[in-house]
């Protein structure tokens, strides 16, 4: 069991704790993401079949579709949407989303982007802890 | 680094200008800031992606808006809506879908708003021009509006689109400034033979190549051997939007931008060079299918919307033949551009092929297909991508030509010649 601090920019500031689900491929929510369940549903993509609800997301960007942001806040509103997003640089598809959603619900989570080389560092399964700061502390199994 | 707002700006936002304007301007404020912006500055256009129906929250968010009596400062066109409005009922769309997606389009239509209905708003009349400062949502409208046009839009999503058409204003953020908009990634194409280039199947398949190969860098394509026509490009766009974050490519001696490579990078050099290679292309255009079934449910053309002049080209390929009758046959375009096409002439063709016309939307905003329809062909980059996540559906990817002879045929036949040399 290894314990890592990663330092990280608070995009959006907040706490959140989970497993992590990473990859270094970009990710389309719309046509990528069921918000009905919270899978990932881009067959191209290598988290293709895994379910992100409740996770803490690392992708690196989000690419494709304007309407991510629209699929990602109705997966907030249905509960099946990540806690937490971690991405490499500021995503403003997924940052607009915690926007939204923090107006109409009060609902809004952390974003934190990170240099390319703390995100290589993260792996599928780490158990990640997100600080208010933008700092994480990375469990790793 | 701080946001500085205008007068009016501040106006919007304490709520002088109503409640709409000023929940817009408080998320655009807070995108801003997150975005880095030091201001805001003025748009005069908007185009609304977040029209597309997707559930609940959606259509919360613009009946909210709607309600707090949004209007749009700036002349604004709408995307694809959720349901054609005369045709749905010939499809397997659900009524409590149809329900819902028309009051998203009744709430935007009652921003003020102009209801295009299409993801091609650049082949309508309220086309931007060069050095226009514009908000833009859907990503193939936005990559042609920055990259075909020269106007300027950064990448929005949903639901920002409609705050920066009511405040008539956009963080000055990304490519809305000059110098973000030079080129940092040169992509040499390397013997590629003019036959391919002229063909219509080129463009998609190197729109995939390209939205994988630029990550998230400006890509500039060199060494094209003929001068593509405006929906080639358009498909080249659509395909590098989908495949990846592509909001602006330059193309050295065609796209006004780029008329030389050191315009293109704006007299720096290039942070990476590679070659396309035949071999690459080849790759690419395997990605773009998603079965090695031959079995053909459906031909689906139109992502983007079908332009007055794809419906010119197809009309001859289709003139006098008859499509098989176990085959389905859908083009997606405007209602607009099907007007257009119908006195022109060409729709009679097209119709008496066998082919049926859906408008202002198309089967990726819309439930549409029927569950019995498994096995899709299309010469779209988007829909080739987009099927198989979205609808669960097998996609093959082909020339406008292929999928003619194979809606004919009844199976899948791709002419490989051009892919083979």
């Amino acid at each position: 069991m290894e314990n890592l601090m990663l330092i990280g920019k608070p995009v959006i500031a907040g706490r959140a704790s989970g497993m992590a689900l990473v990859s270094d491929q970009p990710l389309s929510f719309w046509g990528g993401y069921d918000w009905k369940s919270g899978e990932i549903t881009d067959r191209r993509h290598p988290l293709s079949g895994m379910n992100a609800k409740d996770k803490i997301l690392a992708v690196p960007f989000t690419r494709g579709s304007s309407t991510t942001t629209a699929v990602l806040l109705e997966s907030i509103r249905a509960g099946t949407a990540p806690v937490a997003i971690i991405t490499t640089a500021t995503d403003f598809f997924f940052a607009l989303a915690s926007v939204v959603a923090g107006e109409l619900y009060e609902k809004s989570f952390p974003l934190v982007a990170l240099s390319d080389s703390n995100f290589s560092l993260l792996k599928n399964g780490d158990q990640i802890e997100i600080l208010e700061s933008g700092n994480l502390i990375v469990h790793s199994p | 680094m701080t946001l500085t707002l205008s007068d009016k700006d501040h106006e919007m936002l304490t709520g002088a200008h109503g409640a709409a304007a000023k929940m817009a301007m408080s998320i655009l404020v807070r995108m801003a800031e997150i975005s880095g912006a030091k201001e805001l500055l003025d748009i005069s256009g908007a185009h609304i992606d977040s029209t597309v129906y997707i559930g609940d929250a959606g259509l919360e968010f613009a009946e909210r808006l709607a309600s707090l009596g949004a209007k749009v400062s700036v002349p604004t066109t709408l995307n694809v809506s959720g349901l054609d409005e005369h045709h749905w009922k010939e499809w397997a769309v659900p009524p409590e879908w149809a329900r819902q997606a028309q009051r998203q389009m009744t709430a935007y239509q009652s921003m003020g708003t102009i209801p295009t209905w299409t993801c091609a708003p650049y082949q309508t009349e309220m086309r931007p021009v060069f050095g226009q400062q514009i908000a833009w949502g859907e990503s193939n409208a936005i990559v042609f509006a920055n990259s075909v046009i020269g106007a300027r839009t950064e990448r929005y999503p949903d639901l920002f689109d409609v705050c920066c058409a009511i405040t008539g204003r956009a963080p000055a953020i990304g490519l809305h400034l000059t110098e973000n908009r030079a080129g940092k990634l040169l992509l040499n194409l390397k013997d590629i033979p003019e036959a391919l280039q002229v063909s219509d199947d080129f463009y998609p398949v190197l729109g995939h190549f390209l939205g994988k190969a630029a990550h998230n860098m400006i890509p500039v394509i060199a060494g094209m051997k003929i001068i593509p026509n405006e929906d080639q490009l358009k498909a080249l766009g659509a395909g590098a939007a989908s495949s990846g974050a592509v909001a602006l490519f330059h193309m050295v001696g065609i796209t006004p931008e780029a008329p030389t490579i050191e315009a293109a990078f704006q007299g720096n050099k290039p942070q990476e060079t590679s070659a396309i290679t035949m071999e690459m292309l080849r790759q690419a255009r395997r990605e773009l299918t998603h079965t090695d079934n031959a079995r053909l449910d459906m031909i689906v053309l139109g992502s983007p919307h079908f332009s007055l002049a794809e419906f010119k080209k197809l009309a001859p390929l289709v003139a006098g033949k008859k499509k098989n009758a176990r085959v389905k046959f859908l083009v997606t375009s405007s209602r607009a551009m099907a007007q257009l096409a119908q006195q022109a002439g060409f729709l009679e063709h097209i119709q008496e092929f066998g082919a049926q016309l859906t408008v202002d939307t198309c089967i990726l905003t819309t439930p549409m297909l029927p569950k019995e329809i498994e096995f899709l062909m299309t010469n779209s980059a988007k829909f080739a991508y987009y099927a198989p996540g979205l609808l669960d559906k097998k996609i093959t990817f082909g020339s406008l030509a292929d999928c003619v002879n194979s809606a004919i045929a009844g199976d899948i036949v791709r002419d490989e010649t051009l892919w083979k040399t």
